[in-house]
């Protein structure tokens, strides 16, 4: 389907506003997060995984954010959710595009989120004894760290 | 003590369920950077392959959250230094959309002469280094590499006279360009590009007749349609595989929509396919650079006043996510900005990584040597994989 139907039919099954533009912006609960996806993969024809990472907002928490795109519509949707003050588990979308395996491990390695049923959630990035997960805001540029050997 | 007269032999049968656990990195000339595949062998054969990544990391992430929207474009440039002006343009491109920056056309026109030829020096690395892991059987080792790096300095050769660097640039800053083209630089420009053209042709004719190439290529590395949107990568592995899509033709950004060329793409997803792709975009590239040095305009390269302090450069609460069709695929940069003069978060969308990330799918079932060819023709920058 084409942005316009996209916009339509996303408001339409999740009951939320999405404004018009590009990318399209669909903002969910968690709970939803994994049908959102599904339904961008399969009724929009959202192909294509771009990238996956998160926000850190502070005592707000943390937001999870998704890029799909439909390449043949050139539809673009920025998939976003808000986990709220605390929390750091959300739904793996990798029973949905196998992207979302690297894309969330590196999620998990910057801001500690655990993607749950992820088949292998470890570090990709930093090594397996890191401590911390640097993209929060809470974590100091200058963290200092344990000598390498 | 070992009696040197008596030697024992033992018989290795792999045909059993015997494995071997192997590393190939972190230190693997194939890799051309800082990469370890642990891969799991049967025989000559892999069957599992963990890739372990992040030797390379900076968190470039985090480091843009601390420098202002004056300063990071010139550090952009080390997350792909193979092609950095890829990385700085997508940079500048999404705090201009969010800041709403007008960019004057004769600084588009400049910003797609130098992605192109960084696209070319980018290609030519990536085959020479490409035909150099795959060894000997193509005509004597390092040949196609020596004359890749020779026409690639050709165009360093260019960057060097406008920037003043040859590999890490800052050429790009938001509202424009740094630099203007010096005097006699498009003529030098035309020349460079006449002459890459017609030693691709060469390069074709050694390549394309070899027997051995031709083994090591074909039918290596599959990747199906369905793989490759799925796993989400982007360049010429995506149009090898079949999918026509160029972001500088599907959503066209600073001016692309001004010239022709086409987007080649090729159905077979495998080695060769991706090889007959980036064998046709130095083509494409050379053209277009042809037509933007033809309608060049005039005008300023910028559309800001001059900066008095690196914090000058404001750009108000939202977020945009700009992306670029670097010689690698998408490269996209998503910035979320409250308001000051940093980037409240900035994401790298690295095309290498998400490139890379196909290798466990398709290497698995092939023997060891063709890991080589695999990972070549994936073409990572392990800077843009582990930024």
């Amino acid at each position: 389907m084409n942005g316009e139907q996209a916009r339509a039919s996303l408001a339409s099954t999740f009951g939320v506003d999405i404004a018009a533009g590009v990318p399209l912006v669909v903002t969910v609960a968690p709970e939803q997060w994994e049908a959102l996806a599904r339904y961008a993969r399969d009724t929009v024809g959202c192909l294509f995984f771009n990238f996956l990472t998160a926000v850190d907002w502070k005592e707000q928490g943390l937001e999870v954010v998704a890029r799909v795109d439909n390449l043949e519509e050139n539809v673009g949707l920025m998939l976003k959710t808000k986990l709220g003050p605390g929390v750091t588990s959300c739904a793996s979308l990798t029973p949905v595009y196998r992207g979302a395996d690297w894309m969330e491990r590196e999620c998990f390695d910057m801001f500690g989120i655990h993607f749950d049923h992820h088949p292998d959630l470890r570090r990709i990035l930093l090594e397996d004894g890191w401590e911390g997960h640097p993209l929060l805001k809470s974590y100091a540029v200058d963290t200092p760290h344990p000598p390498y050997r | 003590m070992l009696d040197q007269n008596k030697t024992t032999r033992v018989e290795m049968d792999w045909s059993g369920p015997e494995r071997l656990q192997m590393n190939m990195g972190p230190q693997h000339p194939s890799a051309h950077g800082v990469f370890r595949a642990i891969v799991t062998l049967e025989g000559e054969t892999v069957v599992a392959v963990d890739a372990v990544i992040g030797y390379l990391h900076r968190c470039h992430e985090k480091l843009s959250e601390t420098l202002t929207y004056a300063q990071y474009p010139s550090i952009a440039s080390k997350t792909d230094y193979v092609a950095a002006m890829t990385s700085e343009f997508a940079y500048v491109m999404a705090a201009e959309e969010i800041g709403k920056f007008e960019v004057p056309k004769r600084a588009q026109y400049l910003r797609v002469i130098v992605a192109e030829l960084q696209r070319i020096a980018s290609h030519l690395l990536w085959l020479g280094t490409w035909c150099m892991d795959m060894g000997g059987a193509l005509g004597g080792g390092a040949t196609i590499f020596l004359y890749c790096i020779r026409e690639r300095e050709l165009v360093l050769d260019l960057f060097e006279a406008l920037v003043g660097a040859r590999l890490l640039y800052g050429f790009f800053q938001v509202g424009g360009t740094r630099y203007d083209i010096p005097d006699g630089w498009a003529q030098q420009c035309r020349q460079t590009i006449d002459v890459i053209e017609s030693r691709i042709e060469e390069y074709e004719q050694m390549l394309e007749d070899n027997a051995f190439f031709l083994a090591r290529a074909k039918g290596v590395g599959i990747v199906s349609r369905e793989l490759a949107l799925d796993v989400g990568i982007a360049g010429p592995l995506l149009r090898g595989s079949g999918i026509d899509y160029d972001i500088r033709r599907n959503a066209p950004y600073s001016s692309y929509q001004d010239f022709d060329f086409t987007v080649p793409t090729e159905q077979d997803g495998d080695c060769y396919a991706r090889y007959k792709v980036r064998m046709q975009e130095f083509r494409q590239a050379v053209a277009i650079i042809r037509q933007a040095l033809d309608k060049l305009p005039a005008g300023p390269i910028s559309s800001r006043p001059a900066l008095k302090s690196v914090a000058q450069i404001r750009i108000p609460k939202g977020e945009a996510y700009a992306r670029v069709e670097g010689p690698r695929g998408e490269v996209g940069s998503y910035i979320v900005s409250d308001g000051s003069a940093k980037p409240y978060r900035m994401k790298w969308r690295g095309a290498s990584f998400s490139n890379l990330a196909i290798l466990p799918h398709i290497i698995p079932g092939h023997k060891v040597a063709d890991v080589v060819a695999i990972m070549g023709s994936v073409d990572p920058v392990f800077g843009e994989v582990d930024r």
